[in-house]
């Protein structure tokens, strides 16, 4: 393991391949004419579903609001019980055991977002209780951020050491690292904080708290999806890739899992290593799923999302 | 899991594709006496149509018509009259996209990703570029009146039928030349789209002629004494007759020739780009680029992680049916053509390179050749020396800068190169010291209008588009 060496750190991450904005925003323009119909976007659609944190995070966020999210997650569409659950809920730490006591049983994960969630402003006792909070409230994921002031400052090892103390408070739950990436302005911070979170543990690494503009991107996701493809291939092991906020759509959804198929690789396209992170996304693939069975469109308010 | 995507095929009827074609000239499709060819799908070896042929005759007769068009109403004609023609033929191109990708997709064997992106966006922008020049010649920097040479005859090749036949044209008409064109034998079709394109415009008859037929028609338009200039785009060895055949008697000439571009990749690289570059260099159009980046140059230090990122990379590309839209690799033009890189891949392995084949897999039927990659190349093999023209990558390695342009300027050929490295001084240093007429930095491929393009040594000489591109045109 690296040591936490302010000084290793950052010739580490600062040595890490560049990224050339033109080259990869070409290579993320031709992904996108990939044509995908027929049986691969039923199966597409399905996929993402499985894939989905079905989110709120929302100051207005009611224990009634959060049990009607976990029975759609558990079974998206009533009507059509051959769609897969959804892989996790995601809300706010004191919603936490609420999601979990609905959930109990099923395979719809609990995930918590903490850490003074979203901005990361807070000292780093709160940070750790909110995610202790989380925990002991049963969330077997936790999706956490970085102190983006610290990395864009360049201290790179008070990042590192929050991430590692996160992830031990963790326990046996997941550890997802939000790195917002819409606040770190160059692809090449992106693909150092992206192994500055591997390194330091992180389970998963996701782009955006969703509160940001913009969030989740498809050159974005290409480096997040690179680096954990850089990793695997470095260390053996799997981590994975969470793309949250502004995907709504069933077309961009397929567009995120031909990149997880052709930059990772088909390895990735599990939700145990890919995620979206969102609220409405799951409407819209209800929608469209319907459609390819029936042949038509169905009014969106009766699909239910 | 895999996630295999579900066929998604472009309609091939959107080609409109008619049993026969006849040679166009002085304004009319007419029959030629030349014996017909018949012109197949590369993708399934059918045949797509009869093609009529120009005899000796037809290209005298093309020439005259050629030659009254120009003395008689292109010549004269204002430049601002002459861009109207020009932008109208533009304009339809674009409109037509669809049916010209589809038709160039079913005669060269090209993906229809590509017809689709490239090759008729292109051809069209290269028609509006002309277009906008044809009035204001006398502000290129050419002198004050640049005038035309007169009658042009222009010999394409089959790798980008359509945008080759652009390039010729847009230039030569909208100086004030008219021309007669000869497309390969192998694609002959989208050029006679065009010609009904230009008909349909109202262009005035003779301005524009085309001839299909074989090597011998070819032959026939370049050594015909009526021209005032030749334009070839095709192999070094036909480059060289035509040279000879010209050589003394006046007439202006531009080649654009063969090539064996470097591609050199140093250490401090971005690594993903640069492999989607390579692949791009060799793989864009199956390899049949003149200007393909089919010598990778990569620096030591990072050389064996970078052919395996590569190797990974390659094998996901998906080879097969090309008017398929998630196609990436389409299909070998010609059998004849299959056969060379057959030929020369065997060489390869023969002198003591190591291949690697992508093991992707390729369709039952048509003409296919899977992307390869050949390491432990050295200079001296004839992989690293001669131009493949297919999807076959030599891989050379280098220590220092120096040592990468030596080995990227050990080649007769000079049409481009292409370097990697995320410092500008490097690229610059580098880019000063290539012998090629386009040194691409950090992209690979990239085709513009307003860009002049064209080669030195044995990849000819002269260029194509920008204002230089014009003076190939003037005198």
């Amino acid at each position: 393991m690296l040591r936490s060496d302010e000084h290793s750190l950052s010739r580490f991450l600062h040595g890490l391949p560049g990224v050339d904005a033109v080259g990869l925003e070409r290579r993320v323009a031709a992904l996108q004419t990939r044509s995908i119909k027929g049986d691969a976007k039923l199966r597409g659609i399905d996929l993402a579903i499985s894939m989905i944190d079905l989110t709120t995070l929302e100051g207005a966020d009611t224990p009634g609001k959060v049990a009607s999210l976990c029975a759609q997650a558990r079974r998206p569409d009533p009507d059509q019980p051959d769609v897969p659950p959804v892989a996790a809920v995601c809300v706010y730490p004191d919603l936490a055991g609420r999601a979990v006591e609905r959930l109990r049983g099923s395979s719809v994960a609990v995930a918590a977002v903490a850490t003074a969630f979203p901005s990361g402003r807070s000292s780093r006792e709160v940070k750790l209780a909110d995610t202790r909070l989380a925990v002991e409230a049963g969330a077997s994921e936790i999706d956490m951020v970085i102190d983006r002031g610290a990395f864009l400052a360049g201290d790179l090892t008070a990042v590192f050491d929050e991430i590692v103390a996160v992830k031990q408070a963790c326990g046996r739950a997941h550890l997802k690292v939000i790195l917002e990436t819409g606040e770190l302005g160059t692809y090449d911070d992106v693909r150092r904080a992206s192994w500055l979170a591997l390194l330091a543990g992180a389970d998963v690494i996701k782009t955006s708290t969703g509160k940001i503009s913009p969030a989740s991107t498809l050159p974005v996701v290409h480096i997040l999806l690179q680096a954990v493809r850089d990793w695997h291939r470095l260390t053996g092991e799997y981590r994975g890739v969470k793309a949250a906020g502004g995907i709504r759509s069933t077309k961009d959804a397929l567009r995120y899992l031909v990149a997880v198929n052709e930059v990772a690789g088909p390895a990735w396209l599990t939700p145990a290593l890919f995620r979206f992170g969102a609220s409405s996304l799951l409407g819209d693939l209800l929608l469209q799923r319907r459609a390819k069975a029936s042949g038509h469109y169905e009014n969106r308010a009766r699909v239910g999302a | 899991m895999t996630w295999t995507y579900a066929p998604a095929p472009e309609s091939a009827a959107l080609a409109g594709l008619r049993p026969s074609y006849r040679p166009f000239i002085g304004g009319e499709f007419v029959d030629g006496h030349g014996e017909s060819l018949t012109t197949v799908n590369p993708a399934t070896e059918e045949p797509l149509a009869e093609v009529g042929t120009a005899s000796d005759a037809d290209v005298d007769a093309a020439v005259t018509a050629a030659r009254t068009a120009q003395e008689k109403v292109w010549g004269p004609m204002s430049g601002t009259e002459r861009a109207k023609y020009l932008f109208r033929i533009a304009r339809v191109v674009a409109e037509r996209a669809r049916e010209l990708a589809v038709l160039e997709t079913l005669d060269n064997g090209k993906p229809i990703r590509e017809t689709r992106d490239v090759d008729v966006p292109t051809a069209s922008a290269h028609l509006f570029h002309h277009a906008g020049w044809a009035d204001k010649l006398e502000h290129a920097g050419l002198g004050p009146a640049p005038a035309p040479l007169g009658v042009v005859g222009a010999v394409v090749p089959w790798n980008f039928p359509l945008l080759m036949a652009a390039w010729k044209i847009a230039p030569a008409l909208a100086t004030g030349n008219t021309i007669v064109l000869k497309p390969a034998e192998t694609t002959p079709l989208s050029a006679l789209v065009l010609a009904e394109i230009a008909a349909d415009a109202g262009l005035p008859p003779g301005v524009l002629n085309v001839l299909p037929g074989d090597g011998a028609v070819g032959a026939a338009l370049v050594g015909h004494g009526g021209l005032d200039k030749v334009a070839f785009t095709g192999s070094t060895e036909v480059g060289i007759q035509i040279q000879r055949r010209l050589a003394g008697t006046g007439r202006a000439l531009t080649l654009e020739l063969g090539g064996k571009a470097a591609n050199i990749v140093y250490s401090d690289a971005a690594l993903d780009q640069a492999v989607e570059g390579v692949v791009d260099g060799i793989f864009f159009n199956q390899g049949h680029v003149c200007c393909a980046g089919s010598r990778l140059l990569v620096q030591e230090p990072i050389a064996e992680e970078f052919l395996e990122r590569l190797r990974e990379r390659i094998a996901g590309l998906r080879v097969g049916d090309p008017l398929d839209k998630n196609t990436d690799v389409g299909a070998i033009n010609s059998r004849a053509q299959l056969e060379r890189i057959v030929d020369l891949a065997a060489a390869g392995d023969a002198e003591g390179a190591q291949r690697w084949t992508s093991p992707c897999a390729l369709p039952e039927r048509g003409l296919f050749f899977p992307p390869t990659v050949f390491t432990e190349v050295e200079q001296t093999m004839r992989i690293a020396r001669e131009e493949i023209f297919g999807p076959v990558l030599s891989v050379l390695t280098f220590r220092t800068p120096d040592e990468a342009v030596a080995k990227a300027t050990n080649t007769p050929y000079g049409l481009s190169a292409g370097v990697w490295t995320e410092k500008g001084s490097k690229a610059l240093w580098t880019a000063q010291r290539l012998r090629a007429g386009v040194v691409w930095a950090n992209t690979f491929n990239r085709f513009d209008p307003t860009a002049p393009f064209g080669g030195t040594g044995e990849s000819g000489f002269g260029r194509e588009g920008g204002r230089t591109g014009l003076q190939a045109y003037v005198r």
